[in-house]
């Protein structure tokens, strides 16, 4: 691939930041958006606007037709088995509250384990204390080791017959590690456990196959692979969105109504009550076409080896902390670090006066910042379109930032 | 977008020299506040008699701007009624939000003038008044806690 050629496709690559040639750098936050899905959207808002599943005239059809392809769309970029087991949601968040909500809730009570490690992103965190909470259930954390990566034992050793749920990130949206998944998901099955996993950072810049992964569950969102903000996507086995209650209730998603009571439509229907979120599901479609035709091996390759030299640079400058992987070790597309004593907000500030877009702050990441005992870390992520140059232009800024604060901070 | 602006030199100063960084003995009014989209917190201290602010410490951690602003703040209180440090604060927001402010009044705060041309970090300065503002409101020896900063 040849990430100078598809910038051409990304108009917003072109704005000057600060007076400087934007270095987009917080991939892992949102992504940037390609000529190809902007007009998707555009098109069919132009041409086919309508409700779904409703309409008899002709522009209803066309985009009932429109999102129901979007879903096979869906189903293939990710190996699923039938476009039935792929939800449009409004993101990760939603998709993995409605998996707390829905199925989770239901299945525990007093005694059952949920197992997750505590470096997950607050939103594979939080629906699981509130479901423990509301039931009885415990959080059990696993243990991680010093670069961040999981041991396949320590999940052994956490995983019993008493847990009922495994919740994991696929990738780690801070220490850019690959957790063992499909490993994970044999322990957990072998106890009669379901795995839940958080894609939001996986499925954008790796091959997704749920079934070699075998995950119950896989959430994530559109507007972190080229799509737009407002749309996600739940995966979930058939068997289990079969058994899963909806969170929402209303038009759309039922069956019969009754002035009593009511039943819904199958899955995947039953989830996505009212007017769904059909331009987001055109436009997601667009962006996984669009990242197909790149090659998503090629774009795992791609990040991965502008983050292993990003670490590699960020290393030897005196004073960064680099969190997650070492050097030399693999890592996913992104890197996290801290410049000596300068608080990252510092550090993005100058940065951005230099055109180089990085996110500071915790990540959403809380207990991971207090294992790590930091208040807040930088963190530069990677994608198909970022280059060598811009690797060099986050060097170049940070040695800037150094000789900034330098004087002042020591 | 001059780095200069926002980064001046008594900034840095008061950064990496806080001063009345630490803590009061019983007696004081305790604010702590946190902005929970970054991540800075403070613990603001004041010492109140018969309205007037006779000390104040704070402890905290956040980027050079939150801790500059605090640190510039204890400074400008200190002696002053407690209505006429509310009445600081409301002219320093002000100043954050760009509208036109007496510099006079604002003495050696006029540095941080140039953050509300950093949108993402006023938020920064304004951490510290904002518990002034809190405690303000609380009777002497009284305490709010761990209270969240909102939008």
């Amino acid at each position: 691939m040849n990430a100078e050629e598809l910038r051409k496709d990304f108009p917003i690559l072109s704005e000057r930041i600060n007076g400087h040639r934007l270095v987009y750098l917080d991939n892992a936050a949102t992504s940037q958006k390609p000529r190809q899905v902007i007009d998707a959207i555009r098109r069919y808002y132009e041409h086919d606007n309508s409700n779904v599943h409703r309409g008899v005239h002709t522009l209803g059809s066309r985009a009932t037709e429109a999102y129901e392809a979007a879903r096979e769309r869906v189903a293939r970029f990710i190996g699923a088995r039938s476009p039935q087991e792929v939800v449009f949601t409004r993101g990760t968040t939603e998709s993995l509250n409605m998996i707390a909500h829905g199925y989770a809730r239901a299945k525990l009570g007093e005694g059952d384990e949920i197992v997750l490690p505590p470096s997950e992103h607050h939103s594979n965190l939080i629906p699981w204390q509130q479901a423990a909470r509301a039931t009885g259930a415990t959080l059990r954390y696993l243990p991680l080791q010093p670069d961040g990566t999981i041991r396949l034992e320590d999940v052994e050793a956490a995983v019993t017959d008493r847990t009922k749920i495994v919740a994991i990130a696929h990738v780690s949206n801070v220490l850019g590690t690959v957790n063992p998944v499909r490993e994970i998901a044999e322990i957990a099955h072998r106890h009669g456990a379901i795995i839940v996993v958080d894609g939001a950072q996986s499925v954008p810049h790796m091959p997704t196959d749920v079934v070699a992964m075998d995950c119950d569950f896989l959430a994530f969102s559109g507007h972190k692979m080229l799509g737009p903000t407002g749309i996600g996507v739940l995966y979930g086995k058939a068997e289990l969105l079969a058994e899963m209650e909806p969170t929402y209730f209303g038009g759309e998603m039922i069956d019969v109504v009754d002035l009593y009571e009511s039943t819904w439509k199958e899955a995947p229907w039953k989830f996505e009550g009212g007017t769904p979120i059909i331009a987001g599901a055109i436009g997601l479609a667009a962006a996984m076409d669009y990242l197909e035709k790149v090659g998503m091996a090629e774009i795992e390759r791609h990040d991965a080896a502008l983050a292993a030299k990003a670490v590699e640079r960020l290393a030897e400058i005196d004073g960064v902390t680099i969190f997650g992987p070492p050097p030399g070790q693999s890592r996913a597309g992104l890197v996290t670090f801290n410049l000596g004593r300068v608080h990252p907000h510092d550090l993005a500030t100058v940065l951005d006066a230099r055109g180089v877009a990085i996110r500071a702050g915790h990540h959403c990441a809380q207990p991971l910042m207090r294992l790590f005992n930091v208040p807040a870390t930088a963190r530069a992520s990677f994608y198909l379109y970022n280059t060598e140059e811009d690797v060099d232009a986050l060097v170049d800024a940070v040695l800037e930032a150094k000789e900034f604060f330098g004087h002042a901070i020591g | 977008m001059q780095l200069d602006d926002l980064y001046r030199q008594v900034i840095m100063d008061h950064y990496q020299h806080p001063r009345n960084r630490g803590t009061l003995d019983e007696g004081a009014i305790s604010v702590d506040l946190r902005n929970p989209s970054c991540g800075d917190e403070i613990h603001l201290q004041l010492l109140v008699d018969d309205g007037i602010v006779k000390d104040v410490r704070f402890l905290g951690s956040g980027c050079s701007i939150s801790m500059a602003s605090a640190s510039m703040m204890t400074e400008a209180i200190k002696g002053k009624s407690i209505e006429e440090a509310v009445d600081l604060a409301h002219a320093f927001r002000a100043m954050m939000r760009g509208e036109d402010v007496d510099l006079e009044q604002m003495g050696e705060l006029e540095a941080l003038q140039g953050v509300n041309k950093f949108p993402a970090r006023i938020k920064c300065a304004t951490l510290a008044w904002q518990a002034l503002e809190r405690a303000a409101s609380v009777p002497t020896g009284g305490h709010v806690e761990e209270e969240t900063l909102g939008e």
